[in-house]
């Protein structure tokens, strides 16, 4: 026994090539950045394609872009973004990254396959990225790719060998997804460091569980639909092309399929996967708003409870996208109060962080901004969302910019102000040097109004017709009124985008030139701030115990306003859960 | 709640607090830690890359899986069952060597149920048989898969052919490839079963494999009745 105690040790020691440790690295941390690095590319290829398509929208007689081009940038924008940028940077990067150390592991369960998702990831990546460079360009119609429009190859410019290349691409970065999804569920509920409860999980590892559970559930349905779409492009079968349909004037050979079933395939799986991208981040949000308030997170059951309600109902909402695809009347009633119900556990997380926020002795940190603007987003967003799912009403504002600015503020924005804060949060811990503050408070400024410049006024435009994927606003006079908005917009958006070219600068510089980062540079309570910064491979040269939940923030009695989760409990100032009580009761 | 609530009198965190000194006043669990506090200092709980997954781990992440793969074919069933609606529904001839082939992953399944019980048993010879007759069955089923396909492309019904057809090939398709799986975790396992140095009797990777492999079994039979029963 003492010499494998030995090697292993020796093992644990060796310093690893460049090739281990940089490229097919099994660290968790390391496959986390390396998740980050690419996610934060495609991040750049999506809002480059944005920013083309505002210079369309805000000049459209300039003719910046043809016909196909523009939808094709609205397409890949969309997949981009929602795909690559957020689903894989939140459970890939932060999922990957927080897991183990939050929880107290070693590394992920299955290190193997974790490593296999990230190169599992890499060719999905290319293939889409291939699409670009392919003859009739990449997809063309848009990210929902509703059949049959993407099922036959012929039916528009955008569905050549891009659209087929696209659904490569998804389908492999399903299967990647899984491999993550399997393996974070496997080490939240198997790796817990001793002590570890559930009732003593933090927030943000709940967002991820209860993510990785829809990813599992949702993402199969897509890649059953995806290689059925496949098919049907390649192999001339007709899952979802009907018979007699005629394409140019010609007759498509194809003959009992049901273009329906492709939107019930892609909502049963699109409805969770938005909250995929959304409870991560609001479990992200929580950890912060905690930190800096110096306050324990209010309401912690409800904040679980609420993040599980949530991702149960997102499997029972998914009709609420098909409002206007033909639906009994009374399924459409059905699903509008479904979805209207999410309202209530959105609004107790709301509700939730703003009391953890009341009172506290803030500290304005650019990671606490933009986790105090992820609230306002959600708010934002959620509001227009309650007019979207009262099924009467969406049958006026369904694809217009009403829509695009809905999701664009509670899905797209939201979560990317979780990963900003999340971003400057966690730098400390992932890269050993701290983030200038002050270039982050400029990023936080200008990103926040343009944000609000961006998308705010396209609930004026949606609810004045314009339709969401329209190439030529300038081609209908009642739009010709809010022209002069769609100009705001995009001088708006040109500043939002060029705001992130300064967080692009404050990262890299920071990751080289940064001053270095403490231990616990935030004074916060989870088992990631006792690892060194940043953590050496195997996290801790000992497991961590676990003696409370990580919320004990402002404790009568303490000695100081944090006790980190491995201090046992002392008498005086027993904080939450010291004395053993895993059950996580109130006080 | 309230009592949780921080009062505002209590004095405001200072600058002198910096984090990051030696340790916090509070005390801390004591820990041993290796020169410069890194790398594993107590053998028991060090961590290695490599090191074995405890079983209950391994049966968890397989089960996963096994959901994932689960909702794979349910939104294919869905889809199926949909299409079914329509009133021109086709109807598939029934490759007979369909049923020979049920049998074969049947007796496959029961072989490695054997195998496991000789092995626990102390019977490494039958467990040894039974194991490979397992693989060899799996291989078998695979090869009638195949064979069925032939004879249904004999009969020209192909892939594009009707909906029923196009879910036949899909099914069964995708069904094949995760067996191929299957067969290859059996096929990995397989020399150490014939090594000297014979598995455990609680091995993880064979408890692993047959949970795969039964519950391929089982996906088929429901695919079977899907298909022709239904």
């Amino acid at each position: 026994m003492e010499t494998a105690v030995a090697h292993d040790t020796h093992v644990a020691h060796h310093p690893e090539r460049f090739i281990r440790h940089y490229v097919f690295s099994l660290d968790h941390k390391m496959i986390g950045k390396q998740y980050y690095f690419v996610t934060l590319f495609m991040a750049l290829v999506g809002g480059s394609l944005a920013m083309l398509m505002r210079a369309h929208l805000g000049w459209p007689d300039r003719g910046v872009l043809d016909p196909s081009t523009y939808l094709a940038a609205a397409t890949m924008h969309g997949t981009v973004m929602i795909f690559f940028f957020l689903t894989s940077i939140l459970t890939g990067a932060f999922g990957n990254f927080l897991i183990p150390l939050m929880i107290g592991a070693p590394d992920m369960a299955f290190p193997f396959l974790n490593m296999l998702s990230f190169w599992t990831f890499v060719p999905s990546v290319l293939v889409l990225l291939a699409s670009f460079f392919v003859p009739g360009g990449p997809a063309g119609n848009g990210w929902t790719s509703y059949a049959p429009l993407s099922a036959v190859p012929a039916a528009s410019p955008g569905s050549g060998l891009g659209q087929t290349l696209w659904a490569v691409a998804i389908l492999i970065l399903m299967a990647s997804s899984l491999f993550g999804s399997l393996n974070f569920l496997t080490t939240i509920i198997n790796m817990r460091a001793p002590g570890l409860s559930l009732g003593r999980l933090p927030l943000a590892i709940w967002g991820i569980f209860i993510t990785a559970i829809l990813a599992l559930l949702s993402f199969p349905v897509l890649m059953a639909a995806l290689a059925m779409l496949i098919l049907d492009r390649v192999a001339g079968t007709s899952f979802f092309v009907p018979a007699g349909l005629l394409i140019g004037g010609k007759l498509t050979p194809h003959s009992g399929g049901e273009a329906l079933l492709w939107q019930h395939l892609f909502w049963f799986f699109g409805h969770p996967e938005v909250y995929i991208l959304i409870l991560t981040p609001m479990g992200i949000v929580s950890e912060v708003i905690s930190t800096f308030s110096r306050k324990p997170i209010f309401g912690y059951k409800a904040m679980v409870l609420s993040l599980a309600s949530i991702g149960f109902l997102s499997f029972l909402v998914w009709g609420h996208h098909m409002f206007v695809s033909g639906m009994n009347p009374i399924l459409g009633a059905t699903f509008t109060i479904s979805t209207m119900i999410i309202a209530i556990p959105s609004a107790i997380k709301t509700f939730n962080w703003l009391t953890t926020l009341w009172q506290g002795r803030i500290r304005f940190t650019t990671a606490l901004l933009f986790a105090i603007a992820f609230v306002s987003l959600f708010v934002t967003g959620g509001l227009s969302g309650i007019f979207l799912a009262a099924s009467p009403v969406d049958i006026y504002l369904h694809d217009t910019y009403f829509v695009v600015a809905h999701f664009h503020f509670v899905m797209a924005s939201a979560a990317l102000f979780s990963i900003f804060a999340g971003t400057y949060f966690w730098f400390p811990k992932m890269f050993g040097r701290m983030m200038n503050e002050r270039l982050g408070k400029i990023h936080f400024v200008l990103t926040f109004l343009g944000i609000y410049g961006t998308f705010y006024p396209m609930h004026f435009l949606g609810t004045h017709g314009m339709s969401r994927r329209l190439y030529t606003p300038n081609f209908y006079p009642f739009l010709g009124s809010v022209q002069p908005l769609d100009v705001f917009i995009s001088i708006a958006a040109f500043i939002l985008g060029a705001a992130q070219l300064i967080f692009i600068a404050n990262f890299f510089w920071s990751m080289l030139r940064g001053p270095r980062a403490e231990r616990n540079p935030w004074q916060s309570n989870t088992l990631e701030w006792t690892a060194d910064s940043p953590p050496p491979h195997g996290n801790w040269p000992q497991t961590p115990a676990v003696y409370r939940w990580p919320y004990d923030y402002s404790v009568p009695g303490a000695p100081e306003d944090y006790i980190p989760q491995t201090v046992p409990a002392a008498p005086a100032y027993a904080g939450r859960h010291g004395g053993g009580d895993a059950g996580g009761g109130e006080a | 709640m309230p009592t949780e609530l921080p009062e505002r009198t209590r004095p405001r965190f200072g600058r002198r607090d910096r984090p990051g000194r030696s340790g916090p006043r509070v005390s801390w669990p004591p820990r041993a830690q290796g020169p410069g506090g890194r790398g594993p200092s107590d053998g028991e709980r060090a961590w290695s890359p490599g090191k074995p997954v405890p079983a209950s781990t391994a049966t968890l992440g397989l089960g996963f899986a096994l959901v994932a793969i689960a909702m794979l074919f349910v939104a294919f069933t869905t889809t199926y069952l949909g299409h079914r609606q329509d009133a021109t529904w086709p109807a598939l001839p029934l490759p007979p060597i369909l049923w020979l082939d049920t049998g074969i992953l049947l007796v496959s399944s029961a072989a490695l149920e054997w195998g496991r019980r000789s092995l626990r048993q102390g019977n490494l010879a039958g467990f040894r048989r039974d194991f490979t007759a397992a693989w060899g069955l799996g291989l078998a089923f695979l090869a009638g898969q195949l064979l069925a396909w032939r004879q249904l492309l004999q009969q020209g019904i192909y892939l594009s052919s009707n909906p029923h057809s196009s879910f036949f090939y899909l099914l069964t398709g995708a069904h094949g490839a995760h067996l191929l799986g299957g067969l290859v975790a059996l096929g990995v396992i397989l020399p150490r079963v014939w090594s000297s140095a014979a598995p455990p009797e609680g091995s993880t990777a064979i408890s692993m494999a047959a949970l795969y492999w039964h519950f391929l079994t089982g996906l088929w039979l429901y695919l079977f009745i899907l298909l022709y029963w239904l």
